[in-house]
């Protein structure tokens, strides 16, 4: 956190002035693990192991904070019988389908609601359009109450799964898989736990390199499941705080650049199951009988259909419905790169966005890019993705001819964030303005001007035609007031439009519980309304936080309804009290009848703790007093996720796709249901029991500098950056750099199946070797920000990487690898070609075999 | 005006050079045990002064690339990696002063009498000019560029400057330094060091560096002041068992008078390569003019004797 968020960090520190201890678990020794309590080093790719066994420490000892988890998880709730674990199917779970690799979730379902489970043959297609990446905020969809054991003592119940579940992560495992030692391990669990319950909560902090691995979504569910155990969800000083990457990589969530999400979480309709409106919304859990809040989904849906064609939406034309574009199957950013290599994608925009340095298999971004039509950069300089036909790596091998790339490269120079006004969404879900503070030079505009008036000349010169398919274009509502000499659009008329107003009259939604169904409001993202709220723009709030209270209300603007802890009715507990003293939060206040607090309630404000949901109730009415994860169909946090994942309801170690090491735990190597893409450029090191492991022996991680961003297109353009990190350097512990003859400050090249990088040698007791399943294994650390572009070049880290994606949301597995690391410079030209391809023919990657994904023989058959 | 302690001991140095009424003396307090070593004290200066960077080079220093305070480096962040080799990093230099640890610390340390050093270390710590209390860089400028502010800190006149070169061995920290380059750069030939943004604090704006520091670890006040909130910080940090916590450059009876920018730091200062006990370079000035004029006398009187004697 420190290395690449040293301002949240400042947070951090105060906390520690405040006597709190910071624990530190990474591959790599950083910046956060120097003034961390206590460090942690472990192997890259086994936090699940890792997290299991703390699971494990607290049900072992019963240390979970019993009340909260019976009330406000789904500790209680019982399983199909049908359900199979891990344990006795070898790391599978019930209902997978060995040809499709995918589960039919029936087994997964609450005893009696199997009914409810998607088919196998749709979960596949769900790994190609990522669903559950759609379904993240929508939670299981549920009809009535499951049965419960209050006693948790039925075999079947949740909480006896989990038990049983993580029994075999012990201490003694975790030390094995992770090389982490029993007595260092049990520090953590005795911390975390000790620090956990009425008085105390501990955060999970992690930053976005957790999530990239081939089974990144249970990285963060088995954080989930283990804050839900000790209580630390929707109460201050606890939950999950995911550290996003970029200013506003928050807010292009919420308002997406994903190819299958619409904004505020609504779903990118595909033909199979959307091709109704109605069925559109029923998908997003808007059915008749729902249970929740996204039983609403029909006004989030029609405000948004509003406020994309305005006035030609109407409920005769189901608001337009039939305009949106489809989503026929994966084109996510990889799969959309491998077409680009197969010449099926044309056209390529890129904003901000410098794949060639900082996407997985830098080398198919560029042949990819080779490959196309055209392609629009804009950006602050000229990035290694506007300048690859002419100076990347593969330029120097030959395998692109500058004088043969016929890509044409439109680079078009952005303002910067101080040049354009707007918001910014941080990691808390706080939307803050940012104001213009000087004009951007030249040509230089904002991605506002841009898109406005790219769409203006595309309607002007669509202008008249009668082509069914321009309709869609030509009946969108455009227009937006335009200020200065260069006719710059209103950023605040934009956030109005996103907030929502009322059709007739123009007043400013306060909250979408206003939304209408009927065309009379619309909205452009559900999530964000009330950031207008009585005209005012509510991001632009700057009330000091000496001035104000601690939850500080007053600055910024947090979704939705300016609430700062999601799910804060869990802060109280059942009737409505305050756990304790020290931790009041949100309370119900008997008197006035009444939800209140420091907090805006995350609840139904008037909506007494003993309430309870008569029969047959649907959509909010059917949450009782205490079901606190409101957006959850049945209102309890999720230890056990029947519905929404792919790979499997409960997190489960799996060893990298890339591994040196057997899976300890089970047969089955690697997550049975990754997205892989089988091609010869996209080869894989050998894994596990596959041969020749050895040829590359070491495992490698990637991640930032403090004084790089990212890709680079932000620090190595800049003098007073570059001079503080100018080189690629490889960081290598001391007894790595003796095995291999590396010295201090020399050259070295590392050597994956897709490429040889070099680096300077950055010899550091910050890399340790750690001892793994009786072996010492090395880890090797690179950062990634270089490329063959800016004041100090050098090679790019991301090089290294292949292709393979976790099933769930599609990202990359790019935080764990093994490689060779060899002292000198690396070959160039051919010679280097021929280098990867002699390492590919030592570890067995050629011709038309690829190694098994499935190493155990359980599943069925289709 | 009080002449005494004008070249040693404590001093309000602002009132010593002639400011009647002078704002309280302004400085850094630098608690090294917050620094995460971001670098954002090194981009600010530079972004604020116009300081030009000084090339690319990778030092090998572990994360260290711009290796010393100097004319192109006023906050310099220093990166000291501790464990049972010195890999990556620079071995704390002996510079031969009595206060350079001895085998006995060493083996009460391996015995494990420090308890609260953990087996490996990385320490963090943003360097800046002391302005000092008694500025030797100061006392030799035959120019008077370098002058003393109202606010007690030493500034360098661009345009004052003849570039003779005479405060840079004068500094004990090795702080000043002509600018060399690069080409194009202002004041080539000058000499440079950091301002403690005196054209900021004229406008009642803190400096550059304490204002981008993210961990409030460089913190800008009224020295009385932030010598009392450092020894605050030194108690709280020895009472959660941090017994290495020790102040550095706060003592107005120290070589220099105390420093205008003082530092919490955990271990000693040569690991940090700061000299352990600086002494303003013009201290014995007095004293060997005194020496001097006693020499010169003893001369003269002998030379007059000898006349004397050689009439008898």
């Amino acid at each position: 956190m420190a290395e690449a968020h040293p301002v949240g960090f400042q947070w951090v520190v105060e906390a520690m002035n405040r006597g709190a201890t910071v624990i530190h678990v990474d591959p790599r020794f950083t910046r956060t693990s120097a003034l961390a309590d206590e460090y942690v080093p472990l192997r890259a790719g086994t936090d699940i192991a890792f997290l299991g066994g703390i699971i494990n420490y607290v049900l072992t000892h019963e240390l979970d904070f019993r009340e909260y988890v019976l009330a406000y998880t789904n500790a209680a709730s019982i399983i199909s019988e049908d359900f199979q674990d891990t344990d006795d199917l070898e790391g599978l779970f019930s209902g997978f389908n060995r040809e499709t690799r995918t589960y039919d979730e029936t087994s997964w379902q609450y005893a009696g609601r199997e009914d409810h489970a998607e088919p196998a043959q749709e979960t596949k297609q769900e790994r190609q359009t990522a669903q559950p990446l759609q379904h993240e905020s929508h939670g299981i969809s549920l009809q009535d109450e499951p049965p419960r054991d209050d006693t948790l003592q039925h075999p079947n119940c949740v909480y006896q799964i989990l038990k049983r579940h993580y029994a075999r992560y012990t201490p003694e495992m975790v030390a094995e898989t992770c090389g982490v030692p029993v007595e260092q391990f049990l520090e953590v669990c005795r911390a975390w736990t000790e620090n956990s319950g009425r008085d105390r909560t501990t955060a999970l902090v992690y930053s976005v390199g957790w999530t990239q691995h081939s089974v990144g979504v249970q990285y963060i569910r088995a954080g989930a499941i283990l804050q839900l155990l000790l209580g630390n969800m929707g109460r201050p000083g606890g939950g999950i705080l995911a550290l996003r990457g970029h200013a506003s990589i928050q807010g292009s969530t919420d308002i997406p650049t994903l190819f299958n999400l619409l904004p505020g979480y609504l779903v990118m309709p595909n033909p199979a199951d959307h091709g109704s409106f109605r069925e559109w919304i029923e998908d997003m859990g808007g059915g008749a009988g729902a249970k929740g809040f996204w039983a609403n989904a029909e006004a989030y849906g029609v405000n948004l259909l509003k406020a994309y064609w305005g006035e030609k939406a109407t409920a005769d034309n189901d608001f337009c419905f039939d305009y949106l574009p489809r989503i026929t199957g994966d084109h996510g950013t990889y799969r959309s790169v491998l077409d680009m290599i197969d010449g099926k994608v044309k056209g390529y925009f890129l904003l901000g966005q410098n794949p060639a340095v900082g996407s997985a298999h830098g080398k198919a971004q560029r042949l990819g890019m080779a490959n196309l039509d055209w392609l629009v950069v804009r950006d602050l300089f000229e990035i290694e993705s506007a300048s690859f036909w002419k100076n990347s790596p593969e330029v120097e091998t030959g395998e692109i001819v500058p004088e043969e790339c016929a890509t044409e490269v439109f680079l078009l120079p952005a303002a910067g964030h101080a040049e354009k006004e707007g918001t910014f969404t941080q990691t808390q879900r706080m939307l803050q303005w940012r104001e213009k503070a000087l004009e951007p030079p030249g040509d230089c505009r904002s991605e506002l001007w841009f898109f406005y008036h790219l769409g203006r000349m595309v309607r002007e010169r669509l202008a008249g035609s009668t082509d069914a398919r321009d309709r869609p274009v030509l009946d969108l509502a455009w227009d937006y007031p335009v200020d200065g000499p260069h006719e710059e659009p209103s950023a605040e008329a934009v956030l109005r439009e996103i907030n929502g107003y009322e059709v007739a009259t123009g007043r400013p939604l306060a909250s979408f519980t206003e939304m209408r169904t009927d065309g009379s409001t619309l909205g452009g993202c559900w999530i964000y309304t009330g950031v207008f709220a009585d005209g005012v723009n509510q991001a632009a709030r700057r009330k000091p936080g000496s001035e104000q209270g601690p939850v500080a209300l007053e600055w910024g603007w947090v979704w939705p309804a300016n609430r700062r802890i999601l799910y804060n009715r869990a802060s109280a507990d059942p009737e409505g009290r305050p756990w304790s003293e020290r931790k009041a939060y949100v309370w119900w206040d008997e008197e006035q009848g009444r939800w209140t607090g420091h907090d805006v309630p995350d609840f139904e404000v008037a909506k007494s703790p003993s309430y309870r949901a008569p029969a047959g109730a649907s959509g909010v009415e059917a949450l009782s007093g205490d079901d606190a994860f409101i957006m959850m169909g049945d209102g309890k946090g999720a230890l056990f996720v029947p519905q929404g994942l792919l790979d499997g309801p409960l997190p489960t170690h799996y060893e990298p796709v890339e591994s040196l090491f057997r899976n300890p735990l089970y047969a089955q190597q690697a997550n049975p249901t990754r997205l892989e893409y089988r091609r010869e450029e996209n080869r894989m090191n050998p894994g596990g029991a596959d041969a020749h492991t050895d040829v590359f022996p070491f495992v490698f991680t990637t991640s930032r500098l403090t004084e790089h961003h990212t890709a680079g297109g932000m620090s190595r353009y800049l003098q007073y950056l570059s001079e503080l990190q100018p080189e690629m350097f490889v960081e290598v512990s001391p007894a790595l750099a003796e095995e291999r003859g590396l010295e201090h400050l020399g050259w070295c090249h590392v050597v994956t199946a897709r490429a040889a990088i070099e680096g300077r040698v950055m010899v550091t007791e910050r890399l340790r070797p750690l001892r793994v399943e009786g072996r010492t294994v090395h880890q090797a650390w690179l950062p990634y920000h270089w490329g063959s572009g800016g004041m100090v070049t050098g090679d790019s880290a991301n090089d290294l990487l292949g292709i393979v994606l976790d099933p769930n949301v599609l990202i990359q597995e790019s935080k764990v690898g093994t490689c060779d690391v060899r002292s000198g410079r690396r070959p160039r030209g051919q010679a280097l070609l021929d280098l990867v391809a002699e390492y590919r023919r030592r570890a067995g990657l050629v011709g038309a075999t690829y190694p098994p994904v499935l190493t155990t023989g359980k599943g069925t058959e289709q | 005006m009080t002449r005494t302690n004008s070249l040693y001991g404590p001093l309000d140095p602002a009132r010593d050079a002639g400011y009647v009424d002078p704002p309280p003396r302004k400085g850094f307090f630098t608690d090294t045990s917050i620094c995460i070593g971001c670098k954002a004290c090194e981009v600010a200066c530079k972004e604020w002064n116009e300081v030009p960077d000084q090339g690319f080079d990778l030092l090998g220093s572990s994360y260290d690339n711009t290796g010393a305070l100097g004319a192109n480096s006023w906050r310099h962040v220093a990166f000291v990696e501790q464990g049972s080799g010195s890999t990556g990093t620079r071995a704390p230099v002996d510079l031969g002063m009595p206060t350079v640890r001895g085998e006995q610390e060493d083996a009460a340390e391996a015995a494990g009498g420090d308890s609260d050093k953990p087996d490996f270390r990385w320490l963090m710590s943003s360097d800046v000019c002391k302005h000092c209390t008694h500025a030797a860089c100061l006392d030799v400028c035959p120019t008077g560029s370098l002058f003393r502010t109202e606010f007690g800190t030493v500034v360098v006149q661009d345009d004052i400057c003849n570039g003779c070169g005479y405060c840079v061995p004068a500094c004990p920290y090795g702080v000043i330094e002509r600018r060399k380059g690069p080409s194009g750069a202002k004041n080539v030939g000058i000499a440079q060091k950091c301002t403690l943004c005196y054209d900021r604090l004229g406008a009642g704006q803190e400096p550059a560096c304490a204002k981008a520091c993210p961990t409030d670890s460089i913190q800008f006040g009224d020295l009385d002041e932030l010598r009392g909130r450092a020894q605050e910080r030194v108690a709280a940090l020895h009472e959660r068992g941090v017994s290495s916590a020790r102040l550095y450059g706060h003592d107005p009876q120290d070589g220099v008078g105390g420093a205008g920018a003082f530092f919490l730091l955990l271990d000693e200062p040569e690991v940090y390569g700061l000299p352990p006990d600086p002494i303003v370079t013009t201290r014995d000035l007095p004293s060997m003019y005194r020496r001097a004029g006693v020499a010169a006398g003893a001369l003269l009187a002998g030379a007059a004797a000898a006349f004397l004697g050689g009439r008898r």
